[in-house]
């Protein structure tokens, strides 16, 4: 005699409980069920069980031992054959992991046969959906449809028991095909029966077939078939399909995965790019749960002991919030509304997200500072921005929208900030309204994709086209921004922009944007934790000091999705838009600006070329990753001079060269000038001379050379010793591409004093072939010019 | 944004000294810098000269607040203290009224002060005089009138109003939108 069910005996808490309380449940079904192995078990010997459990664990699939519990399991109830032999504890495992692999496959073997899950839709299958299960399962055939839907759910407690599914871990790739070979005749649940038959591999339901369980997902099948195809992927060549590409695998997923958790596809599909799989099943779990609530203490009024013991007083469990923030707590729980203790309204911290204290801490605002906030709403980054100066120096705290402002007054006002200005502009008035800040923070709008846990409607109303609008005004704004700070400030001279959201669009791209079209670059946050911004991402490349952003995530970081980049301004002219020049200016060569921009077609007009430069030699800094075989190409028109590190005298000595060649003269001349340009002030003689130069000939390119020659003459002289030496250094410089900022220096100084010799790159092509020639006759390098 | 005309700085300045009186000097002749008073849309403003060079480049509908709101003129130009002068009339207040923490909620709601919530009072507070409300733990609270002297608060029954409320810190939940 087993042992009868007796609700009112608790099962003992303790290893193996869930195990327990799993073979108590399949106790139960077994009565119910007529099945076959029943009577086997009952009279085989503990080593017969063993066999047959081998037996069918072989050929049955095993639903995931990872699946939740679904059904709530008797307590206490052990399945009659089995249980006697096995203790209360796992330490018996032997025979209970047979007994149960035993159950378990049986369950699994008629559990295959439906829907995993779906008791609504079993109901279905029992009332209605005779034709449709008994199509699939006519090989069965032995079993009701209610006895189907029972050793579905025994099967799906079994597998969430899960004990002992060591033995079946192997057998997770062969997961229950979703689909077996006869029954793909579209029906509501078709593509998730399981073939009974078929269990070896998780087979991929065509990709059309998904498309019908539209008007009830299956969430658990799905849920099953994610975890299944993850097994797959991870190592697809063993456990793929024959004749299933990848792609099909990813699509199925990214379909199932939007299903799941109610994702838009366009935004599942920009997750998956990002994210490898692992990291997005976290990344999309993660978004389903709250972040925990923290707060920020304000300093200007109490400490953070102060306010901690207080609120620990009014009974709300907190903690600091961690090495990294001074003034930072995270709360628990609590008994009275954290947003309206009378600390709170005396002002004494801010509710605050914890991935929102950190823009501010990389921007470190300095006392007796002049801050702009772009986009301060609802005013937490700017209070913290004035608690950090001390009430000290002057913040101005700008956003676009007028009810948020109403709470940036109030908040400022509450947090008893006195230095602050609030005003209502579009950001991207500014720097006409007011500029010359000594920092500013943007903290740009955004699609939000990091902030989905908050805000759930961000999964499915965004779109491609939202997160393009976004970044076109991020952009704008980020320009603005870089605009607003000044350079020459002699305590600051940063701007951080920072934004919400996860997208390489609004993110990376929007930085190499700015450090492409104006002059600054990018610096350390100072964040010692987060992950570093991408170089590179799908089709795009990004300049490798990229790598000082950061990211962070809420699966990684449990805080909001967020993005930090810190900018350094290091001029305050803003290079003028140039067609053709693709020359990269370094960032670290603020000396450059006051060069002439090697811009061929402006070379006439000197204002615009002084204006070139200091973009010219900007963009050549800039974008002189992406353009490294251009500017190979041009640096072998120009020579290796580019590249070198000993600029002055190696150019000095070959510009001499071209002179005597003469033809190439505008060319030549504009090589002269780069290489020249080495040192600074040789460099300010240099543009000076070529500025004058500039107006007169836009032709006589004849002309700049005479003069250079003379400006060069003295430098001759001094390069004259260094010849031999630069020599190898200019071979050097083939081999070191690495110097960009030469070149682009060289490259700009071309640009500048020839008029339409100037070589641009486009035009710069075909002439340093001929330059080469003329140049190289006397020297071992291809490239001088 | 302009300075204040005579008139309108007698009426604000003789708000303001209700409850802290002389003290008012200290808020004009401060150690570190220049303040000063200020009106834009009716309210008047507490800045210091450092901010009221910049904000000067902003234009005046763009312009939302700078530097601490003290309060606003009605239309019929009488001055209206708001709860965010509070934290420059906390420090100089003169007659202070204490209540017990059963009674704090209550007046954070908005509701007048009885006696059953006195905590402590100044002494010699007259009746009608402009008076700053503090919690038990010597957090401000907000602001008030004196409904009686310190002497009628020790007869009354429990159930007399003893401040009439003015303004609380409640108020920047309550009434966000006010504020500006």
């Amino acid at each position: 005699m087993g042992r009868k069910l007796d609700p009112t005996k608790k099962e003992k808490r303790g290893p193996g409980r869930k195990a327990r309380k799993q073979k108590g449940a399949e106790t139960e079904l077994v009565r119910f069920l007529p099945a076959a192995g029943d009577e086997n078990f009952k009279r085989l010997s503990s080593r017969a069980r063993k066999r047959a459990a081998k037996r069918r664990s072989r050929s049955v699939e095993v639903s995931k031992p990872n699946k939740s519990p679904r059904t709530e399991t008797l307590p206490g109830v052990l399945s009659k054959g089995a249980v006697q032999a096995r203790g209360k504890k796992r330490p018996a495992p032997a025979e209970n992991s047979d007994g149960d692999e035993e159950e378990e496959s049986e369950e699994e073997a008629v559990a295959n046969q439906g829907d995993l899950w779906g008791s609504e839709d079993s109901d279905a299958d029992m009332v209605d959906d005779y034709g449709a299960d008994s199509g699939s399962e006519d090989e069965e055939g032995k079993l009701l449809p209610i006895e189907r839907a029972a050793l579905k759910r025994k099967s799906r407690e079994a597998a969430a028991g899960g004990q002992w599914s060591e033995e079946e871990t192997d057998e997770e790739e062969d997961d229950v095909p979703p689909e077996s070979g006869p029954p793909k005749a579209g029906k509501a649940e078709g593509d998730l029966q399981i073939n009974v038959e078929d269990e070896e591999a998780f087979v991929l339901p065509p990709a059309g077939e998904v498309e019908q369980d539209a008007q009830a997902p299956d969430l658990q099948g799905v849920h099953k078939r994610i975890q299944d195809i993850v097994e797959v992927l991870r190592n697809f060549g063993a456990q793929r399909e024959e004749g299933r590409s990848r792609s099909e695998y990813l699509n199925q997923l990214q379909k199932d995965l939007a299903t799941y958790y109610s994702y838009g596809d366009f935004l599942l599909g920009k997750l998956m790019e990002i994210f490898p799989l692992s990291e997005l099943i976290e990344f999309l779990e993660a978004n389903e749960v709250p972040r925990p609530v923290t707060l920020r203490t304000n300093t200007l009024k109490t400490r953070r002991r102060d306010l901690a013991q207080a609120l620990i007083n009014r009974g709300v469990n907190l903690d600091p919030l961690g090495k990294w923030s001074k003034s930072g707590l995270v709360v628990y729980d609590s008994s009275v509304p954290i947003g309206a203790t009378p600390e709170y309204l005396a002002g004494h911290y801010m509710l605050q997200g914890a991935s929102s204290m950190l823009p501010v801490m990389a921007l470190a605002p300095q006392e007796h500072e002049r801050i702009l906030d772009m986009c301060c709403a609802p005013g937490g980054k700017t209070s913290y921005i004035a608690q950090l100066m001390k009430n000290t120096g002057v913040i101005l705290a700008n956003d676009v929208s007028a009810e948020r402002l109403k709470s940036v007054v109030g908040n400022l006002h509450r947090l008893g900030v006195t230095n602050t200005i609030i005003s209502h502009y579009d950001g991207r008035q500014f720097p006409k309204v007011v500029g010359g800040f000594d920092r500013v923070l943007l903290d740009a709008p955004c699609s939000g994709t990091g902030v989905i846990s908050k805000d759930p409607a961000v999964k499915t109303n965004k779109d491609e086209k939202d997160v393009l609008r976004c970044a076109h005004l991020q952009k704008e704004l980020l320009l603005s921004a870089i605009d607003s700070v000044n350079a020459a400030s002699k305590t600051g001279g940063y701007l951080v922009y920072c934004t919400c959201s996860i997208t390489v669009e609004e993110n990376e791209w929007v930085v190499d944007y700015a450090l492409k079209k104006r002059n600054v670059r990018l610096v350390p946050t100072g964040l010692d934790f987060g992950q570093e911004g991408f170089t590179r991402f799908r089709e795009r490349r990004f300049h490798p000091t990229l790598r000082s952003t950061r990211r962070f995530y809420p699966h990684t970081h449990n805080m909001d999705g967020f993005f930090i980049a810190k900018f350094k301004k290091f001029s305050n002219s803003v290079p003028q838009p140039h067609a053709g020049n693709t020359a990269a200016a370094t960032p670290t060569e603020p000396e450059l600006k006051d060069q002439v921009p090697p811009t061929s077609e402006n070379s006439s007009q000197p204002a615009k070329r002084a204006g070139g430069a200091p973009k010219a030699k900007q963009q050549l800094g800039k974008q002189q990753h992406s353009r490294k075989p251009f500017h190979k190409m041009n640096g072998t028109s120009k020579g290796p001079s580019s590249k070198s590190t000993v600029p002055s005298v190696p150019k000095a000595q070959v510009s001499a060269r071209p002179q005597e060649s003469g033809q190439p003269g505008g060319k030549a001349g504009v090589k002269r000038k780069l290489k020249r340009r080495g040192p600074k002030p040789k460099s300010s003689k240099e543009a000076a001379l070529s500025k004058h130069k500039a107006p007169p000939n836009s032709v006589d390119s004849p002309a700049v050379p005479p003069p250079s020659e003379n400006s060069m003459a003295p430098r001759l002289k001094d390069c004259s010793q260094s010849l031999g030496i630069t020599k190898t250094i200019e071979k050097g410089k083939q081999q070191f591409p690495g110097q960009p900022a030469r070149r682009a220096a060289s490259l700009k100084e071309d640009g500048a004093p020839k008029g339409p010799s100037v070589p641009t790159h486009s035009s710069a092509r075909p002439p340093p072939a001929k330059r080469r020639k003329s140049v190289t006759k006397g020297s071992s390098q291809p490239l001088l010019s | 944004m302009r300075p204040l005309t005579e008139e309108e700085t007698r009426v604000m300045f003789e708000k303001i000294a209700k409850y802290i009186g002389e003290n008012l000097q200290l808020l004009v002749d401060r150690p570190d810098g220049t303040y000063c008073f200020r009106l834009h849309n009716d309210r008047v403003y507490y800045v210091s000269e450092m901010i009221l060079k910049l904000a000067a480049n902003i234009s005046g509908e763009k312009l939302v607040s700078l530097g601490t709101c003290f309060g606003k003129f009605t239309k019929t130009h009488k001055f209206r203290l708001h709860v965010t002068a509070l934290d420059y009339l906390a420090p100089y207040a003169k007659y202070k009224v204490w209540i017990k923490p059963g009674a704090e909620q209550s007046f954070l709601y908005g509701n007048h002060v009885l006696k059953s919530g006195l905590g402590r009072i100044t002494e010699n507070t007259s009746q009608y005089q402009g008076v700053v409300v503090y919690s038990m733990a010597d957090i401000p609270l907000g602001f008030g009138v004196a409904a009686k002297s310190t002497q009628d608060c020790r007869k009354v029954d429990p159930m007399a109003i003893v401040v009439f409320h003015q303004a609380d810190i409640g108020e920047y939940v309550r009434h966000e939108e006010t504020l500006t």
